[in-house]
């Protein structure tokens, strides 16, 4: 089986040093993939690469990501502007900004259907409607009419979840989708987005600091640090058995999603200049 | 010492407005006054002399554009200064003593601001007759508010400051805070206001002169002879083209001075 | 809104427009020289004075003339012009379609400019066309609607003589129109080719009106473009794989749309009290140009009415500029 998305030696670099270093990962179609790291490990800035929307000032110093393919670095704006929504879509980080406070929310979710579907408003908004009761939304005829500073983080985040599957695309990149949301309603919107993917078959490519996430959502996983990958392969592999001492490190200064009360370990400093000299050598 | 270049054109600029104003007796080639009828409506360099060509009177253009600047000056900064005053004062009370003080101020603003300005000024200087004196009353009745306006914004902003409060719990008493404490901080914003209060100053003595009422006619200024310009358009278009110039140019230069000011001071006020 | 805001904001409009009709009562009267010598015609007799002092109420006490004129002006009554021997609302009402035409379809133009402008700009962001813009528009909000005008009549009017400089209309048309909103009933009536001839001569008045505004328009909405267009939900359009246009357009010119609204608002009632001094040059007959008419004229009852016009002018401008700041934002409208 070839993988769906599949990068290879991706570096990249910042005004002020590299970012990417060599990062080689692939993900297989209808798997679960979670690129796991501190902020800073270069996790989100893998997730830009691949939207096309890396911020002014880094830049792609060398590597290919290929989606079906096609590598996606190599394309124009305006191909690789076709692909995304369609083929790719994104879960964003925080609700309440991703959604434009000047729009209702039905016509945000339709935008996708309505101009790239090429649906009328009348079916986009009927499919509008059974997207939002596929993402549990009661009422959801009621929710299309609203603004989006009248719904709660965890609704607008369950809005953005049905927007991005919206038109079945064959990826979907999930940037730490939780983080910004209550505690209870984390829970609630992992399932959702563990459910809604299993539904779909979508690939997806899960960023996330949080182990505890990883293991309950991610079929493998990648640890990058300091924008090198450390350690890939199966979530319960790795975690049962983690090879690289930061890897390790970082398990033992996660709560365990087993054991929430276990004491928890700081990375200890020696740990983290070593991994610091390995890297700039 | 600034850096940015549009202090020192705006700047440079007006100095020299300064000069020629001072020196005018010695620059003008022709009394400005003079009338030569057989050289009347002369273009540009056809009678010697006349470089900038003649008016219908046959008076030179140069040498009267050159008077201008005297009553152009003399408005942009006594009007100014005198509206900045009569503005800072009213919007540092409204601002530092809030209450009625301010609801006082803050309602004659908006009825200030109903009046469209041209028109309260014409209407001004024919009430208070013709002259040089009633164009810097009526300038400084109608743009005080440009002052009051922003200075009691800031000053409310700057009371609410701890320096204020450290100042008051020291004992000192309400004007001494103003003066020592809050007026320095707003003198920046002032500033700026008074730069661009010069070129609004200039524009409006110049549109009075061109509806007739700023200053005698015998007086050459530069509105008075974009007015006579105006009339004579089809027949000698220098007599409009150089004082409309003069007049653009001046109001760039207060503007650049002021806009560049407020880039040159801005961190200062945020430190 | 709550009605409480509403209703505070109408009676602040009220008691704006109060103080303006005391300001303009006082100047006329209080400060030196006495406001008959500004009515008689030369020549008039002592009898001649006393009568026009009985017929204006000008024997009474000061507060009471103000209460006969402000009685006067409630029931609609604005007096009868010294120098046109008309009513004072007849002749604005002959005049005002004139102005209002020209103010609004300036501020059409400079909101289309403007917004142009910030558009380009935002669109060609970093890059020469950027900062070529905004030193352009650093000239055209430096420069008032006075300098403006006299430019277009020597360059467009006298120098490249492609467009009139004088008047409203060309006076061998006769439209027969039986309003003076030429624009609006020349359309309706569909007699395009004296609506383009009306248009013609608008033209460079309202440039001159609307480029100072479309300046303004130009900059605050690019900042505040730029501002939007960092936000999280323009990369999202993005990812959404909607074309720059539409995000543009779409995305972020309604969320920059209402910060600079308020500011337009404000900037427009300063167009309007541009107009008099505007329609002096180009001899065009609306109130701006009878206002001065009518102090050189030292036609007082005709100035208040003016006077009183451009305040109600403004105040409705207000108001309406609060009511679609409140219409454009949803956050406000549900509040």
């Amino acid at each position: 089986m070839s993988p769906v998305i599949d990068i290879r030696n991706l570096s990249a670099r910042s005004a002020v040093g590299p970012i990417l270093r060599d990062v080689s990962l692939s993900v297989n179609a209808g798997e679960v993939m979670a690129l796991v790291g501190e902020s800073g490990a270069g996790k989100s800035t893998i997730a830009k690469a691949v939207l096309g929307i890396l911020p002014a000032g880094i830049e792609v110093t060398g590597g290919n990501i290929f989606f079906e393919g096609t590598d996606l670095l190599a394309l124009s704006p305006a191909r690789l502007r076709d692909m995304l929504g369609v083929r790719i879509a994104l879960i964003p980080q925080d609700p309440l900004t991703s959604l434009n406070p000047a729009r209702r929310i039905g016509d945000q979710l339709t935008d996708g259907l309505r101009l790239r579907a090429g649906m009328n408003r009348k079916r986009a908004f009927d499919r509008a409607m059974s997207l939002l009761n596929d993402v549990h939304i009661r009422e959801p005829e009621r929710v299309l009419k609203r603004y989006p500073h009248e719904l709660s983080g965890g609704m607008r985040q369950r809005v953005l979840i049905a927007q991005a599957f919206s038109l079945n695309p064959h990826v979907i990149i999930a940037d730490e989708p939780t983080t910004a949301l209550d505690v209870t309603v984390q829970k609630q919107v992992l399932r959702l987005i563990r459910d809604m993917q299993r539904e779909h078959k979508t690939t997806l490519l899960f960023v996330t600091h949080d182990l505890g996430v990883v293991a309950q959502i991610c079929d493998r996983m990648t640890v990058l640090y300091g924008g090198k990958v450390l350690e890939q392969g199966f979530t319960a592999q790795i975690l049962k058995n983690p090879q690289s001492p930061y890897t390790r490190a970082l398990l033992a200064a996660s709560p365990r999603y087993d054991q929430p009360e276990q004491s928890l370990e700081p990375v200890p400093e020696a740990l983290i200049a070593e991994l610091q000299r390995e890297i700039s050598a | 010492m600034p850096r940015d270049l549009r202090i020192w054109l705006g700047g440079g600029f007006i100095l020299f407005l300064i000069l020629v104003a001072m020196f005018a007796p010695l620059l003008a080639p022709f009394d400005p006054l003079e009338q030569d009828l057989m050289a009347a409506t002369a273009a540009p360099g056809v009678e010697p002399g006349h470089w900038l060509g003649t008016d219908s009177l046959g008076r030179d253009v140069l040498s009267r554009l050159i008077y201008g600047t005297r009553i152009a000056l003399t408005v942009a900064f006594v009007a100014a200064a005198l509206a900045c005053l009569l503005g800072t004062t009213l919007g540092l009370l409204a601002g530092y003593y809030r209450g009625w003080v301010d609801a006082m101020v803050s309602r004659l603003v908006d009825i200030w601001m109903a009046f469209p300005p041209v028109l309260l000024s014409i209407l001004l200087v024919a009430v208070l007759g013709a002259g040089l004196t009633s164009v810097i009353i009526a300038i400084v009745v109608i743009d005080w508010t440009r002052f009051a306006r922003v200075v009691r914004a800031e000053t409310q902003q700057q009371a609410r400051l701890e320096y204020a409060e450290a100042a008051s719990a020291l004992g000192m008493g309400h004007g001494a805070i103003l003066w020592r404490e809050v007026l320095p901080n707003v003198l920046p914003v002032v500033l700026v206001l008074l730069s661009l209060e010069m070129g609004i100053a200039v524009i409006v003595e110049a549109i009075l002169s061109f509806v007739g009422l700023s200053v005698s006619t015998d007086t050459p200024t530069w509105g008075g002879m974009i007015a006579e310009g105006r009339q004579i358009i089809y027949q000698a278009w220098w007599v409009l083209v150089f004082p409309l110039g003069a007049l653009f140019l001046t109001v760039l230069a207060f503007n650049q001075l002021g806009d560049g000011l407020r880039q040159w001071l801005d961190p200062m006020l945020k430190r | 809104m709550p009605l409480s805001i509403i209703l505070s904001r109408a009676l602040s409009a009220l008691l704006t427009l109060f103080g303006v009709m005391v300001v303009v009562f006082v100047l006329v009267r209080v400060v030196p020289g006495d406001p008959i010598s500004m009515m008689i015609a030369p020549g008039a007799t002592d009898a001649d004075i006393a009568a026009l002092r009985a017929h204006y109420g000008l024997d009474l006490p000061i507060w009471q003339q103000f209460w006969v004129w402000f009685k006067q002006v409630l029931q609609g009554n604005l007096g009868t012009s010294i120098s046109m021997k008309q009513g004072v609302i007849t002749i604005i009402a002959q005049r005002l379609p004139a102005t209002l035409e020209l103010a609004i379809f300036a501020l059409i133009m400079a909101v289309i400019w403007g917004g142009f402008i910030a558009l380009v700009s935002t669109a060609w962001r970093g890059t020469w066309v950027e900062r070529a813009i905004d030193n352009f528009n650093g000239i055209m909000l430096a420069v008032p609607d006075f300098i403006w005008a006299l430019t277009f009549v020597l360059v467009l009017g006298v120098l490249v003589p492609v467009l009139p400089i004088s008047g409203r209309s060309d006076p061998s048309i006769d439209a027969g129109l039986a309003t003076q909103f030429y624009i609006l009933e020349g359309l309706a009536r569909a007699k395009f080719a004296f609506v383009w001839d009306v248009l013609k001569h608008m033209l460079l008045p309202a440039c001159a009106l609307a480029f100072p505004l479309a300046a303004v328009i130009g900059r605050v909405l690019k900042n505040t473009m730029m501002d939007v267009m960092v936000q999280d939900y323009i990369t999202l359009a993005r990812i959404k794989g909607l074309s720059s246009i539409r995000i543009l357009l779409q995305e972020a010119l309604r969320n920059a749309a209402v910060p600079a609204l308020a500011l337009t608002g404000v900037q427009f009632t300063f167009l309007i009290g541009g107009t008099v001094i505007t329609e002096r040059i180009f001899s065009y007959p609306g109130i701006g140009n009878l206002a001065i008419d009518a102090v050189i004229n030292r036609d007082l009852p005709l100035i208040q009415g003016l006077v009183l016009t451009f305040g109600i002018i403004f105040i409705i401008v207000n108001m309406a500029v609060d009511a679609l700041t409140v219409w454009l934002n949803p956050r406000l409208r549900h509040a």
